[in-house]
């Protein structure tokens, strides 16, 4: 699914990620750990192709109609409601019976009553749910999620819990966390550390 | 093609629907332009003059820069262009729709500026100076939607897009005041027309390398 060879990234002379080398296949779940500023965001945002290589290759099979990306911002607009956050992506995307799926997705992660609700109305845990519906809204082969379980309330966590075990073995994840403990399970025998 | 313009469509009703919602944007274009034909008209001594059809020109590329240096204000400060960029649309559906939103706004400012210069200054506006203003707001928009995705991505953005635009905007105001000015209007039209065109398809190509990196 994911193949970097020689992988590196510089800000001007910051030196971000150096001669990473990674192979993800298809229905892997990958862990990429290590401390704030070690690159993991990057990798992710390179996996994505938000950002280019500096040096090296990067092979990401599936486009990006097929890639789901949770990054720091929520990526949704605070002047819209979440319904109409997602009815634009789900426009976007072009998914078919867009409706049942949002409303799925709304009832699952338990903003079904405040999807008329601005988003600029939403708690930081409610902006990451609503986050978390955007990136699987279009039920991507592709998974990427930088630090998902921020700002989520221990209700909110156990969502995300659950819908990770769902995904895993189906879509190919890449979760990138300070604090690995909570997903070191989920792993399937591999630790990336950036 | 139908794709691209649901794309398009979609994408510049969020933008109409955040203006609606928001209001930051229109009123202040409008009392902009307005306090500028108010001091123009205070200003002049003879209210026919050529120079006050100069100055409408100041006051409409003025004023679209204020509408520019807004529009990619939301996916600015919430960092949603990466979010549009990457949904699987063609990525100058953005800058179309953002075109068309902003071009929306500008032209509901000329709806309010144009009577208001005939009020203030008695040449009035005529089919030419009409047709001029629609062809330039194209070409404003088409130009100043590029350019405000790249001053996006600046650190000095507020200075880099008149830096960037007014150099560019040139032609526009030379176009558009020939065309209020002299007697033969045409061919200041045909430059303005022949503008939109060149601006139009080198920022609809080139807004893909903008908004990736």
């Amino acid at each position: 699914m994911i193949r970097a060879r020689d992988l590196s990234k510089r800000f001007g002379g910051k030196r971000v990620l150096e001669r990473v080398e990674l192979d993800v296949a298809r229905g892997d779940f990958v862990l990429v750990t290590g401390p704030n500023g070690s690159g993991k965001t990057t990798l992710l945002r390179l996996c994505a192709g938000l950002a280019a290589p500096t040096r090296g290759t990067l092979e990401v099979e599936v486009g990006r109609a097929r890639v789901g990306f949770l990054g720091h911002e929520p990526l949704v607009y605070r002047e819209l409601t979440a319904l109409e956050n997602l009815e634009l992506y789900g426009r976007l995307y072009r998914i078919e019976e867009r409706r049942e799926r949002i409303g799925m997705l709304l009832e699952r992660f338990g903003l079904w009553e405040a999807r008329r609700e601005r988003a600029g109305s939403f708690s930081r845990g409610m902006l990451q749910r609503l986050a978390l519906c955007r990136t699987l809204l279009h039920e991507p082969e592709l998974l990427l999620l930088d630090e998902p379980f921020n700002a989520l309330d221990a209700e909110g966590a156990a969502l995300l819990d659950r819908e990770l075990h769902e995904l895993r073995g189906g879509a190919t994840l890449l979760v990138a966390t300070h604090d690995p403990e909570r997903l070191v399970p989920l792993a399937s025998g591999r630790l990336a550390f950036a | 093609m139908t794709r691209y313009l649901a794309d398009t469509a979609a994408l510049a009703r969020k933008d109409l629907l955040l203006e609606l919602r928001g209001r930051e944007t229109l009123p202040a274009m409008v009392l902009f332009v307005v306090s500028m034909l108010v001091a123009f008209r205070f200003a002049l001594t003879d209210d026919g003059s050529d120079a006050a059809r100069g100055l409408l020109w100041v006051a409409i590329v003025f004023t679209a820069l204020l509408g520019l240096g807004r529009a990619f204000v939301a996916e600015r400060e919430q960092g949603l262009l990466d979010g549009l960029v990457l949904a699987p649309c063609d990525r100058s559906a953005i800058w179309l729709a953002k075109l068309l939103a902003t071009l929306a706004f500008l032209v509901l400012v000329e709806l309010i500026a144009l009577p208001a210069f005939a009020l203030f200054f008695s040449g009035g506006v005529d089919v030419g100076t009409v047709l001029a203003v629609g062809l330039a707001d194209v070409g404003i928009c088409a130009v100043g939607t590029l350019l405000a995705a790249m001053a996006v991505a600046g650190r000095a953005r507020e200075l880099l897009l008149p830096l960037l635009f007014l150099p560019l905007a040139l032609p526009i105001v030379v176009g558009g005041v020939g065309a209020t000015v002299a007697e033969d209007a045409g061919r200041y039209l045909g430059f303005l027309g022949l503008y939109d065109l060149i601006f139009a398809i080198l920022a609809w190509a080139t807004f893909e390398y903008v908004v990736t990196e």
